[in-house]
């Protein structure tokens, strides 16, 4: 057979591979996927339900009401000034973002092993859309804050940081990568180890606690507590976000740089790992 | 053959699963292994005892498969369960990569190794039929562009705006197959999809994978049980075997082959050993059955097979009859002949010879199911002993029979009638 009459798709499977063979390109090629599983993570949360899309505002709601009962009343800690509920609110979005991207990722391979097991598509697609649906999910909640913050800003109790709006996408591509990169190496991992599974509904719980969400930053005073939660890379973009919204907070560009430092080795150790573990999970899942 | 395009080239492929238990199960299993290696100590998680063997064992589902598909052909996979069929579609279909080994696709690849996958039970037929499209591989404008043509082929445009959990089974299978028939893929991966569905859509479907293989050129692989569609589908096939190719040529030549392996043309048929089966019991046993007047099992057009049956009785049988069951070489029933039930059989051995008229068999291979059983005065049978492919003969064409072609069992089945009559 001569190369000119090689069609234009052509497929090589091997039992070697590079492991930096990551196959993006292919990924694009399936970006109609990606809407479509992004908008089915939609549609399908809310089939057969009264209220249908309205649980997306009434869900954060509730759980904001509930911090601002439980850590503002109750455990009658601070929020820097910053009206309780708005506080909640906005915290609540940015986690519930992040923890989503972690999340839905972390059961990638076993959620979808019986498409997985049945037909070829660029395995990566199915993190890409959760991402992409915690970021649509995060916009809806964001209109809510929006609601909440144009009427504190009226009454003249908030004062955001307008010129530091731009960065709040810069912010959710950040988390989001953090996220999917942390997400996929457990969804590799659960392959083997179903403990993992478990432990990461826990574990995004307690990852929650020590990160300034339900309490701002402020709150630790100078400690070692303090430094402690800085480490984490979740805290700098937080508060990032809370700095633009809220006026409340501080950019710390240090430790912005040492979670993108983070983020950068979670997503590109993720993929690596995702794209080993992607070819013969089937076998072991 | 030589300058025909390539569509699938597989070389030295081998597909290796480990047996038992893959992994500790839990991470802790498993560092706890890791550290007990480290030491150089005992792994805490081996078994005690014979399981110690089973260490490292693992089961070539494929083991070296050389094969290569040429582009426009209809390629049909056959083999007993786990001879590495479905491994080795899934290895092409990307699901699972090899152990070792080469695969070079040449086009894109529409794998149907289950019907309907990525369904949504919750979403409408319409949704499922772009989220399946763009799962098997297209983009969204392609299956706006053939959407039609998937709704009027699936036979379901009343329920397609309808969540597919309220589809019968049929009509799931129906859309599913729809949307996989019609991506505009060069390459067709079909592992036994047509089990489901009517017999009229299945011929539907077969139909229009002969015509993706014949008039558009797509290159197709089918693996089913059902030998029908295979010789109705197919132009080659191969047989696997214990993970290798172990035959490859024409598909009867192929169907016989896989279906044969166990019988071959004798004179002497031993049929010891025990005979199973149910309702029989087993009074009487066939030792062996002797070809008479002949060197080798063949015969024409007149001839008249004669067999000596030599079996062993546990009593005295009155009203003993036989009946052959003649199957052709891929099993299917042929024909049904019987004694009358005029023997009787004493204690202790017996002979006894048959005598069977070949004038309306087509050519081929037969294999011959052979049941001793006895009528009692209420007219009922009783079965005796049943010996499946117990012996098989060969009817191939006389110069005297009209029809000289070769025969094809798909197309002109296993009788061969007289001559036309023209009056």
């Amino acid at each position: 057979m001569q190369e000119a009459t090689k069609p234009i798709y052509y497929t090589h499977i091997s039992s070697k591979y590079h492991m930096f063979d990551l196959n993006l390109k292919e990924v694009w090629r399936y970006r109609d996927l990606i809407m479509l599983f992004t908008k089915r993570t939609f549609a399908l949360t809310y089939k057969q339900t009264v209220l249908g899309p309205a649980w997306i505002f009434i869900n954060p709601l509730i759980s904001s009401f509930i911090y601002a009962f439980v850590f503002g009343g109750i455990a009658g800690m601070g929020t820097d000034g910053v009206p309780q509920i708005l506080f909640y609110l906005c915290s609540n979005a940015i986690w519930i973002f992040f923890s989503g991207c972690v999340t839905k990722n972390a059961s990638t391979f076993t959620a979808n092993a019986n498409v997985f097991g049945k037909v070829y598509f660029p395995r990566l697609t199915i993190p890409v859309s959760n991402v992409l649906a915690s970021v649509v999910q995060f916009g809806v909640q964001m209109i809510l804050v929006l609601l909440f913050l144009t009427y504190y800003v009226i009454n003249g109790q908030v004062h955001p940081h307008w010129e530091v709006w731009p960065l709040i996408p810069v912010v959710l591509v950040h988390l989001g990568l953090l996220g999917l990169g942390f997400g996929i190496i457990i969804s590799s991992l659960t392959t083997k180890y179903r403990d993992l599974a478990i432990l990461v509904t826990f574990g995004v719980q307690l990852w929650m606690y020590a990160t300034p969400i339900v309490y701002p930053l402020s709150q630790l005073g100078d400690g070692l507590m303090k430094n402690i939660l800085l480490l984490n890379p979740v805290t700098a973009p937080v508060e990032v976000f809370r700095y633009a919204v809220l006026g409340q907070g501080e950019i710390m560009p240090a430790y912005l740089v040492l979670s993108g430092v983070i983020t950068l080795v979670a997503v590109i150790g993720g993929v690596m790992i995702f794209n080993k573990v992607e070819k013969t999970f089937m076998d072991t899942v | 053959m030589e300058n025909r395009e390539v569509a699938i080239q597989l070389s030295g492929v081998k597909k290796m699963y480990k047996l038992g238990q893959i992994g500790g199960g839990t991470l802790q299993g498993d560092l706890q292994s890791w550290w007990a290696r480290v030491r150089g100590k005992e792994d805490p998680n081996t078994k005690i005892g014979s399981e110690q063997q089973l260490i490292g064992q693992s089961f070539m589902a494929l083991n070296g498969i050389d094969l290569t598909v040429y582009k426009g052909e209809a390629l049909g996979i056959i083999g007993s369960n786990g001879a590495g069929k479905s491994t080795m579609l899934k290895l092409l279909s990307r699901v699972t990569a090899p152990t070792e080994g080469e695969i070079d696709i040449y086009g894109r690849i529409a794998s149907m190794l289950e019907v309907g996958t990525g369904f949504n039970g919750e979403m409408t037929g319409r949704e499922n039929v772009y989220m399946n499209g763009a799962i098997l591989g297209m983009t969204k404008a392609e299956i706006d562009a053939k959407m039609e043509d998937i709704i009027e082929f699936s036979e379901v445009r009343e329920f397609i705006d309808t969540p597919v959990k309220r589809y019968s089974s049929g009509m799931y299978v129906k859309l599913a197959f729809s949307v996989a028939a019609h991506l505009d893929s060069e390459i067709m991966i079909m592992d036994e999809v047509l089990a489901v569905g009517d017999m009229a859509f299945q011929k539907k479907c077969l139909d229009k994978m002969r015509d993706a293989a014949k008039k558009e050129g797509r290159t197709v692989l089918y693996v089913s049980h059902n030998m029908n569609t295979i010789r109705q589908l197919c132009d080659r096939c191969i047989v696997l075997n214990k993970g290798k190719v172990v035959f490859e040529g024409g598909v009867d030549e192929s169907i016989n082959h896989y279906m044969n392996t166990t019988k071959a043309l004798a004179v002497v048929n031993d049929c010891s050993g025990e005979h199973k089966g149910p309702t029989m019991d087993k009074k009487i046993h066939i030792d062996t059955v002797t070809f008479l007047d002949t060197d080798f099992p063949v015969y024409e057009t007149g001839d008249v097979v004669i067999v000596k049956v030599d079996f062993t009785s546990r009593c005295d049988i009155d009203h003993l009859a036989m009946r052959m069951t003649v199957h052709s070489g891929d099993k299917t029933v042929v024909g049904l002949a019987t004694s009358s039930p005029c023997m009787v059989a004493k204690s202790g051995s017996n002979e006894v010879v048959l005598t069977l008229r070949l004038d309306w068999l087509a050519p081929g291979k037969y294999i011959i199911k052979l049941t001793a059983y006895s009528v009692n005065e209420f007219g009922m049978n009783q079965m005796h002993d049943v010996v499946d492919d117990c012996f098989a003969f060969e009817k191939v064409q006389s110069m005297d029979d009209n029809n000289r072609m070769s025969w094809n069992h798909s197309w002109w089945g296993y009788m061969m009638f007289p001559e036309l009559g023209v009056k």
